[in-house]
């Protein structure tokens, strides 16, 4: 007699399983090495690559990446990519590498990467892959002394709204959504299988000073911080010129209503003559009438990317700082003896 | 899928690359210079190992040795070793520069290697799409020490590259510890017949800059919870020079009060490193106004991040008509 509490094999198969949000992202030693290599021989031109790994309940398995050849732009090319990309694969999966495609990865520039290329590759990696993830490697973040990598994944619901292109304040209020909706960020974890660990234990004893830490304890963030500085303002000024468009998108805006009041005036008051002559009213609205065309309103989309990035460089230059403190009370304390 | 290939004697072309073992199997003993160390292994073939006495050497970069485990431990259940190539470039001082690396499906039997050789350029082509600097340096396998069957890879190999070295990564960890060396090899021959090969062991550096730049503790453990963000890495860092400085002045003590012998070298190592703190009269000066640069920074982002928020609220939130 079967179980009443158990469910029947049918019941199983046939029931959705909703898919557990993803928490947590775990990457190889292994894939975390090859993208520094990666990104850092070819900083500071921007590279991408490919994610490999398996799909497990609320955590993403990163086992292996591939980098991607730099493409020029050419039509003949694209083809050429996408061999590429299953030659890399069908080799892969002849010595056991795990043949399933997670994500990208991509290196990028004191952290200027939220653009819609980013959203539109996005939404092409989401039509084929369930669950996939990106992940955002820094070099020159790197050269400070901190590991620069983050793994983000769209929202749900922006994602919904982008598939219907639909930025209208409206849609944007009913869902209460702002900026900060847009890009989720997945903690990562880093794992090492045991033979490495061993070999790693082995080969590299426990040293008291590592080169990440000569790199931290370096005075000068000067360039750095200049550097962060400088694509701040070149993103307000961004921000200000999305700001200008809604300005003059409201102003048009109140113009035409204005117009609209007193077109609507004027029939009114024509309808008042005719109804004392005895005629029929003209009616309230006309359509045809160019006034009465809705004006589009911008896309918020831009203004929402500009926003993420000033954020961003927002909390590199906080983080930094932070560190310069530190470094200058150290060296104060070290010159007092 | 493998490739044509004549082997050293095979009587007919087949379609997989035979390599058929030498013959020679008398014990070899030659005196070589300075330093011939000869070790005969228990086997049938016999292995001769020289430590090195020439100035080629070799730097491994840490993603070889990682890519080296990983292919290891998804080796298929039939294989023993793993056997692929590496790839990299030659500096102009005669180093070999070990940069990446690749596997290669093979299979070994008893007298006979085959190796998957359009596998092997297939990989090469599309490495080199990638980073076309990188080139056939010579090739890897697990296991500890040369075997026999090793001599015939290699002797491929030398085909494609001249010199190519041959890197052995114990995984099985033999001796007790982790060994990671590297050799070059010299036919032996006998006037016209080539009697055996020669593998000369060279140094292995292994640069491990790189790892310690992504962090040691992320490499070594087995999992790690949480990457460190940057005032997590400032404190470590800090609490490690504290350490340093800890154990300095535990040597000094220790020296002046008679328990350790007085080492030279490395009290002058200690008075350089003291007397490099540059002795600026107006420190205090420049470390404030450092402080007030950024505390002015901290203060600039705050404002923008409330500019932000004002923006979003009039743009967004809004509801102006």
């Amino acid at each position: 007699m079967a179980n009443p509490a158990a469910r029947s094999f049918l019941q199983v198969a046939s029931a959705e399983e909703a898919a557990p949000p993803l928490r947590v992202v775990q990457i190889e030693g292994l894939a975390v090495l090859k993208i520094i290599k990666h990104c850092k021989e070819f900083s500071p031109a921007l590279v991408t690559g490919q994610l490999l790994g398996l799909d497990v309940g609320s955590v993403l398995e990163v086992t292996n990446c591939f980098p991607f050849p730099i493409r020029e732009e050419d039509e003949e090319i694209e083809a050429e990519g996408a061999n590429y990309q299953l030659d890399m694969l069908r080799c892969l999966r002849e010595v056991n590498v795990d043949n399933n495609t997670v994500g990208w990865y991509q290196s990028t520039f004191l952290g200027s990467y939220q653009t819609v290329e980013l959203i539109e590759t996005f939404m092409n990696y989401q039509e084929n892959i369930r669950r996939c993830v990106c992940i955002i490697y820094d070099p020159s973040s790197s050269n400070q002394g901190v590991l620069a990598l983050k793994a983000l994944k769209l929202s749900d619901s922006f994602m919904d709204l982008y598939k219907n292109n639909n930025f209208t304040g409206e849609k944007l209020r009913a869902k209460n959504m702002s900026w900060v909706d847009i890009f989720e960020e997945i903690p990562i974890k880093v794992s090492n299988s045991a033979l490495i660990s061993a070999f790693m234990a082995e080969l590299e004893g426990d040293s008291p000073v590592t080169q990440c830490d000569y790199d931290r304890l370096q005075l000068s963030s000067g360039p750095f911080v200049e550097r962060n500085m400088d694509f701040l303002i070149k993103c307000m000024d961004d921000l200000f010129v999305e700001q200008q468009k809604f300005q003059y998108h409201y102003r048009n805006l109140s113009r035409q209503q204005a117009q609209q009041q007193a077109w609507l005036q004027k029939r009114r008051t024509e309808n008042m003559a005719r109804k004392a002559a005895g005629e029929e009213p003209l009616p309230e609205e006309d359509l045809s009438n160019p006034i009465f065309k809705p004006i589009p309103e911008p896309s918020r989309l831009e203004s929402f990317l500009v926003t993420n990035q000033i954020a961003n460089y927002c909390n590199q230059i906080n983080g930094v700082s932070g560190q310069s403190f530190s470094r200058l009370y150290l060296m104060k304390a070290l010159h007092e003896d | 899928m493998y490739a044509a290939c004549r082997g050293l004697s095979s009587p007919n072309e087949t379609l997989i690359l035979h390599l058929p073992r030498p013959r020679s199997k008398s014990p070899l003993s030659r005196e070589i210079g300075a330093g011939a160390t000869s070790r005969m292994a228990a086997s049938v073939d016999t292995v001769l190992q020289f430590s090195s006495s020439t100035e080629l050497s070799a730097r491994v970069q840490p993603l070889v040795i990682f890519n080296i485990c990983d292919c290891y431990v998804r080796r298929p259940d039939q294989a023993e070793r793993v056997i692929g190539t590496l790839l990299g470039s030659i500096l102009p001082d005669g180093t070999v520069d070990i940069r990446n690396s690749y596997a290669i499906p093979h299979n070994e039997f008893s007298d006979q290697v085959a190796l998957d050789i359009e596998y092997h350029h297939n990989m090469l082509l599309s490495h080199q799409k990638v980073n076309p600097k990188e080139v056939i340096v010579g090739w890897y396998s697990t296991g500890f020490g040369v075997s026999g069957g090793s001599a015939l890879i290699h002797e491929f190999y030398s085909r494609e590259v001249t010199n190519p070295v041959h890197l052995t990564v114990d995984t099985g960890f033999n001796n007790g510890h982790a060994s990671i060396k590297a050799y070059v090899s010299t036919n032996l021959s006998l006037g016209d017949r080539p009697l055996a090969t020669q593998f000369q062991e060279i140094h292995v550096d292994l640069r491990m800059v790189e790892a310690e730049r992504v962090g040691l503790d992320i490499l070594k453990k087995q999992t790690v919870d949480k990457l460190p963000n940057d005032l997590d890495g400032m404190e470590a860092t800090m609490q490690r020079l504290l350490s340093l400085v800890d154990s300095v002045y535990e040597y000094v003590d220790n020296v002046v009060e008679g328990r350790i012998p007085a080492d030279n070298n490395i009290g002058r190592f200690i008075a350089d490193s003291v007397a490099s703190i540059p002795k600026l009269s107006d420190l205090d000066k420049l470390v404030n106004d450092s402080i007030q640069d950024h505390l002015l920074m901290l203060y600039l982002s705050s404002i923008t991040r409330t500019q932000l928020s004002l923006a979003e609220k009039l743009n967004t939130a809004a509801q102006i008509l």
